[in-house]
C-alpha cells in the first residue's frame, strides 16, 4: 500500500496523518501542491488544516492548485482519496463529493471529542469497523456544518453513501449530538464508488491508548487491507 | 521637521532623557533618530524601571541552558531535548482591539520560540476581564479566544491550557498572557547575537505596513478616555504567513546557514536590527529602499517603527544567500538583502542615497535609561473579624456558588474553541492539573501550567508572588512531572507611583524567594507596566508558566478518580484559611484579610514526596488543593471521572467551613487502593509528611457524612453553567 499525503501552505495536519499511514505500514510520500503529478500510489490523502490561509472560503483556492487535476485523474481511475478535515472541504469545492460545508451552526470554532457511528463498512476506508458500531474521534473546524438540498440528502441516505454520522454515547442520533448543525448530523461523506472518502473527525489523531483511545486506528488497519 | 518639545513629548521622552540622548550623541537627534530612541528607551523594550529588580531573580539550575536575554528561555529535557519557552503579554492591544490583539500576541509569542530554531508544540494562556457585568467585557472575552483560537488554530499548534480570570479590576485593562513551547535538538538551538563583518543583514515573511507604528510606546502609557481612537496602533495579524514563515526557517535552519536570527516583534525592525548588532558588539548598515513595503511612499520613520508582524531579521555565513532565497521563495514569501554587519558599532541607514540615520548602537541598548523607581512598602492586608456567622451559610449551598462563579467554573465553552490535539500528542489537555505534551516519537513527555493569584498578591504581594510560583509548582507535581524552571509575565500599573512600584518590587521579592527555595529558576519572561486607566490600576498579577518532565508517560497520573473503594487523603496540614478564599470572596462578599501563608518548607517536602509515590506508582489520582479549598477540589475530581465520595471530617479545633473551604497551601488529594495505604502512610511517615485519611471513593455521590449528599450529574451541570449561561444569546 502506498500513500501521498498532498501539502498545501497552510497544511498543519500533513504531519499526524502521515505518521498515522506509517505506523500501519502504509509507505507515504509527501507531495508539494505546486507538482503537476503523483507518484505511483492507492491512496491520495489531502489533510487538514488551513489551505491557503482559509482565504476567499475554505478548500477553495487549493480546488485550482497545480496538483489538483492529477488528483481528479487519480479518483476518475478509482484510486483511493481520503480528505480529512480541510481534505474535506477541498473535496467539496472540487466537486469530487457533492453538498457544501457551511459555518458551523455556533459560529465558533469547535474543538472536542465526538462520537459516530460507523454506517456503511462495505468500502476501503471503513471495513474493518463493525457496522453500526460507535466511535470516538476529535472535530477541530470552523466549516463542518454539511449541507445539501433534500434530494441530495435523501440519495446519500437511499445510496448508504454516509460513512459517519454524529451520534451520542449510546450510539443515538439525535440534535443534542450534532455539534455542528450538519444534514441529518453527518460526519462523513463517500462518492458514489466507495473510492473517495470526506470526513470532518481527525481518525489520526486518535491512534494510541495513551492519547485515550485508538478508534482512528481502525480506519488505517482498513486501508492497509486494501 | 523641526524637533519640538511637544514632539520630543508625543515620543514618550521626558526633558531628562532628551538631554542623555544628545550627551549620547553629541548633537540633537533628528525626527527618525528620535523615533528610533522612542522605540528603544519605552518601558516596553527598556525594561528601565524593571531592570534592577529583575536581576535579583534566580536564572540558573543544572537544567538551563538559556536564561533571559534572548527570544525565549531554554531548558535541557535530556536525550539531546531542550524545550525553548516564554510568556508574553499582549494586554494594552488586546483592550482596542480584541481580536487582533490576542490573536498578535500568539504570533509574536510563537516567533520568538521559532526564532531559535524550536518547533513549537503548545500554547497557553492567561486571561484576565473585568467583572461579567462591566459592558466590555462580553465584547472582548468572546473577541479574545477567537483571536487566540484563530491564531494558533491556523498555526496548528495545540492549546493546552490556560485560566481565565473576572475582577473588576481589570474592567479598564484587560490581560491577556500568551505561552509558547518548542522543542529543539540541543545541539540545532539559534541564537540572536551577530558574529562577523561584512555579513549579508537579510529581511524575510510579510511586507512593512503602516500598522502597529509606535505599538510598544503605546503600551508604555496609561489609558486615557482615549483608547478606542489607539487603533492604529494595534497590528493586524495574518496566521497563514506565519505558518509559512515557521515551515521557511526550520528549513533553513537544517544546515548552518545562518549566524544569528531575531524576530520583529515590538518596536520592529528597530529592535531587531539594534539587538543582534549590539549583542554581538558590531555596527549595522541598512538600506531601506530595500525593505519590501506593502504600501506606497513608506517614509523610514514608518519602516523602522512599523510593528507589521511575521517578519525575521537574519545574517546568513557569506554564500548562503542564494540557497536561502530559493527556500523564501518556495513558500512564497518575501526576501531581501537590505544590508550588512560592520565594524563601526553604529546603525546607520541610508535613503534614496543619503544617510538618514547614524546612531551609537551602545546609546539605544547599554546606555538606555535605568531609573531606581521610589517605592513604598504595602500596606498589607490585616487579619480582621471573619464575617458574622459565616457557619451558618449550608455548606452545599455554599459549593454551589462557588462552582457557579466566574471564576470557578468550568472553562470549556472558552477551550473547545482552540484545537488541543493537533500535532497528535496531546495526552493531557485542559481541564486537568496541567497540561502535558508528549515529546514527538518518544515515551516522554512535558507538563505545561500558567497560574496567577491576583488577589493574593493585591492583599499581600510578598505572600502572593510566593504563592503563584508554589501553584504552578504544585500542577506541574500533580500531574507525575519534574518541574524544571518557569516564565512570568509581571502585569502591574504605573511604575512611576510609588505604590505599584512598591507592589511590583515586593512580589518580585515573593517569586525570587520561591524559585530560589524550589530550585526552579525564571528562564524568560516580559514586564507590562501602565496597566492602569484614569487612576485606577490592574491587581497586581504575576502570570507563572511553569514546564516539568515526565520522563515515562506510563507514569503520568490524572485528577480524576479511578475505582470505587479506594482511600482519599489530603497531604498537606489544613489549618482552615479562610481569608482571600473563595468561600468568603464568592459567597460571602468578603475581601478583606491576609492570603494564606506559604510554607517552603512544607512545600518543598509535600511536593517531592508526592512525586515519589506517583513514580512508585502508589497512587491512583492527585489534583492540588488550591481556589476554593478541599470541598471544590474533591468536586473536580469527582465530575471528571463520574465516581463519587464519601468523607467524613478529620477530628480537629477547626470548624467544618474552615476545613472544606479553607485554602491552606502546599496540599494535595490522593487516591490510594487498599493494596498500597500502608506503604503509602510508611512513606508519608518517614518523610514527616502531615496527612489525613478523610474517604473513600464511591458511586453516584459526593456526600460530607451528616452534611449532605450532592448528585454529580448535578454538580457537573453547575459547573459548566455560567459559561454557557453568560452567552446563551449568541447560541
Amino acid at each position: 500500500m502506498e500513500s501521498s499525503v498532498i501539502v498545501f501552505p497552510g497544511s498543519n495536519c500533513d504531519r499526524d496523518v502521515a505518521v498515522a499511514l506509517e505506523k500501519f505500514q502504509i509507505r507515504n510520500q509527501m507531495i508539494w501542491h505546486n507538482e503537476v503529478s503523483l507518484p505511483k500510489c492507492d491512496l491520495v490523502v489531502l489533510p487538514g488544516g488551513f489551505s491557503y490561509g482559509d482565504y476567499l472560503r475554505t478548500g477553495c483556492i487549493a480546488s485550482k492548485s497545480k496538483i489538483i487535476n492529477a488528483i481528479i485523474e487519480h479518483g476518475k481511475k478509482g484510486g483511493l482519496i481520503l480528505g480529512i478535515c480541510n481534505g474535506f472541504q477541498i473535496l467539496i469545492e472540487t466537486e469530487l463529493l457533492p453538498g457544501t460545508l457551511l459555518r458551523n451552526k455556533k459560529l465558533k470554532f469547535l474543538s472536542k471529542n465526538v462520537f459516530l457511528k460507523v454506517l456503511n463498512t462495505d468500502n476501503n476506508f471503513c471495513s474493518n469497523y463493525k457496522n453500526k458500531s460507535i466511535i470516538e474521534l476529535p472535530i477541530a473546524h470552523n466549516e463542518g456544518n454539511y449541507f445539501g438540498s433534500n434530494d441530495l440528502i435523501k440519495n446519500l441516505e437511499d445510496n448508504n453513501l454516509i460513512a459517519f454520522k454524529y451520534c451520542n454515547g449510546e450510539g443515538k442520533i439525535e440534535k443534542d449530538s450534532n455539534p455542528n448543525g450538519s444534514s441529518n448530523n453527518i460526519a462523513g461523506i463517500l462518492n458514489e464508488k466507495k473510492n473517495i472518502l470526506g470526513m470532518m473527525p481527525h481518525p489520526e489523531r486518535l491512534i494510541d491508548p495513551l492519547l485515550s483511545g485508538e478508534d482512528g486506528s481502525i480506519l488505517f488497519t482498513s486501508l492497509l487491507k486494501s | 521637521m523641526k524637533i519640538t518639545s511637544e514632539i520630543i513629548e508625543k515620543h514618550g521622552i521626558n526633558s531628562d532623557e532628551y538631554k542623555k540622548i544628545i550627551n549620547l550623541i553629541g548633537r540633537k537627534p533628528n525626527f527618525l533618530e528620535l523615533g528610533i530612541f522612542s522605540a528603544m528607551w519605552n518601558e516596553h523594550c527598556s525594561y528601565k524601571s524593571s531592570k534592577k529588580y529583575l536581576r535579583t531573580l534566580p536564572t540558573k539550575n543544572s537544567k538551563v541552558i538559556q536564561g533571559p536575554g534572548e527570544n525565549a528561555g531554554v531548558v535541557d529535557i535530556e536525550d539531546n531535548d531542550a524545550l525553548v519557552f516564554k510568556i508574553e503579554s499582549h494586554n494594552h492591544p488586546s483592550f482596542i482591539e480584541p481580536y487582533q490583539g490576542a490573536a498578535t500576541g500568539i504570533g509574536g509569542i510563537l516567533r520568538d520560540v521559532f526564532t531559535m530554531g524550536a518547533r513549537p508544540i503548545a500554547t497557553l494562556n492567561s486571561i484576565h476581564f473585568g467583572t461579567p457585568s462591566h459592558p466590555k467585557t462580553k465584547n472582548l472575552l468572546s473577541g479574545v479566544v477567537s483571536g487566540i483560537g484563530g491564531y494558533g488554530n491556523c498555526m496548528g499548534i495545540p492549546t493546552i491550557g490556560g485560566e481565565v480570570k473576572f475582577d473588576s479590576s481589570y474592567n479598564e485593562n484587560i490581560l491577556v498572557n500568551a505561552m509558547a513551547v518548542g522543542l529543539v535538538k540541543k545541539n540545532k538551538i539559534f541564537y540572536s547575537k551577530a558574529e562577523g563583518i561584512n555579513k549579508s543583514v537579510i529581511y524575510v515573511g510579510s511586507k512593512t505596513g503602516r500598522d502597529g507604528i509606535h505599538g510598544a510606546s503605546m503600551a508604555s502609557a496609561e489609558f486615557d478616555d482615549d483608547a478606542d481612537e489607539k487603533k492604529p496602533t494595534v497590528q493586524v495579524g495574518d496566521p497563514f504567513t506565519e505558518k509559512l514563515l515557521l515551515e521557511a526557517c526550520l528549513e533553513l535552519m537544517k544546515d548552518n546557514s545562518i549566524i544569528s536570527i531575531q524576530d520583529m516583534g515590538a518596536a520592529g525592525l528597530t529592535s531587531s536590527s539594534v539587538e543582534m548588532a549590539s549583542k554581538g558588539n558590531l555596527g549595522i548598515d541598512i538600506n531601506l529602499n530595500n525593505i519590501p513595503c506593502r504600501e506606497e511612499k513608506m517614509t523610514p520613520y514608518e519602516m523602522m517603527l512599523s510593528e507589521s508582524q511575521e517578519r525575521m531579521l537574519l545574517i546568513l555565513n557569506s554564500g548562503k544567500e542564494e540557497n536561502a532565497k530559493k527556500i523564501f521563495t518556495k513558500w512564497g514569501l518575501d526576501f531581501s538583502v537590505i544590508g550588512k554587519t560592520t565594524n563601526t558599532k553604529n546603525l546607520v541607514l541610508n535613503f534614496n542615497g543619503k544617510k538618514v540615520a547614524d546612531l551609537p548602537l551602545n546609546s539605544l541598548s547599554k546606555d538606555a535609561p535605568l531609573y531606581d523607581r521610589k517605592w513604598k512598602k504595602n500596606l498589607n492586608s490585616k487579619k480582621t473579624n471573619p464575617p458574622k456567622n459565616y457557619q451558618n451559610k449550608k455548606l452545599y449551598e455554599s459549593l454551589k456558588k462557588i462552582l457557579m462563579s466566574p471564576n470557578n467554573s468550568e472553562k470549556s465553552w472558552v477551550w473547545e474553541q482552540y484545537d488541543q490535539t493537533v500535532m497528535g500528542d496531546s495526552i493531557q489537555k485542559p481541564g486537568g492539573n496541567a497540561g502535558v505534551i508528549r515529546v514527538h516519537g518518544k515515551n516522554k513527555g512535558v507538563a505545561l501550567t500558567v497560574d496567577s493569584s491576583s488577589h493574593y498578591c493585591l492583599a499581600n504581594p510578598i505572600i502572593g508572588g510566593k504563592q503563584v510560583v508554589c501553584e504552578a509548582w504544585r500542577n506541574l507535581i500533580a500531574v507525575g512531572s519534574y518541574p524544571i524552571a518557569i516564565t512570568n509575565c509581571l502585569n502591574f500599573g504605573n511604575p512611576e507611583k510609588e505604590k505599584i512600584m512598591g507592589q511590583f518590587v515586593e512580589t518580585i521579592d515573593g517569586i525570587s524567594q520561591a524559585c530560589t527555595y524550589l530550585d526552579f529558576p525564571v528562564v524568560s519572561g516580559n514586564v507590562s507596566f501602565y496597566n492602569e486607566t484614569k487612576n485606577k490600576a490592574i491587581s497586581p498579577t504575576p502570570t507563572i508558566g511553569g514546564v516539568g518532565l515526565i520522563k515515562n508517560l506510563n507514569d503520568m497520573v490524572t485528577k480524576n478518580f479511578k475505582k470505587l473503594g479506594n482511600h482519599i487523603l489530603i497531604i498537606g496540614k489544613t489549618l482552615g484559611h479562610l481569608y482571600q478564599s473563595e468561600f468568603f470572596r464568592e459567597v460571602l462578599d468578603f475581601k478583606k484579610g491576609p492570603p494564606p501563608e506559604i510554607n517552603l518548607f512544607n512545600e518543598k517536602n509535600n511536593g517531592l514526596s508526592v512525586l515519589n509515590l506517583i513514580s512508585k506508582k502508589l497512587v491512583k489520582s492527585v489534583h492540588d488543593v488550591s481556589s476554593g479549598g478541599i470541598l471544590v477540589a474533591l468536586s473536580e475530581m469527582c465530575i471528571t471521572s463520574n465516581i463519587g465520595a464519601t468523607i467524613s471530617l478529620p477530628r480537629n479545633n477547626i470548624t467544618l467551613h474552615e476545613y472544606l473551604f479553607g485554602e491552606d497551601q502546599s496540599r494535595y488529594i490522593i487516591e490510594v487502593n487498599e493494596k498500597n495505604i500502608e506503604e503509602v502512610s510508611k512513606i508519608l511517615k518517614n518523610n514527616s509528611i502531615y496527612f489525613e485519611k478523610i474517604g473513600n471513593t464511591q458511586q453516584d455521590y459526593l456526600e460530607v457524612k451528616n452534611e449532605f449528599k450532592a448528585s454529580l450529574n448535578e454538580l457537573r451541570e453547575l459547573h459548566k453553567y455560567w459559561f454557557n449561561n453568560y452567552f446563551k444569546e449568541n447560541i
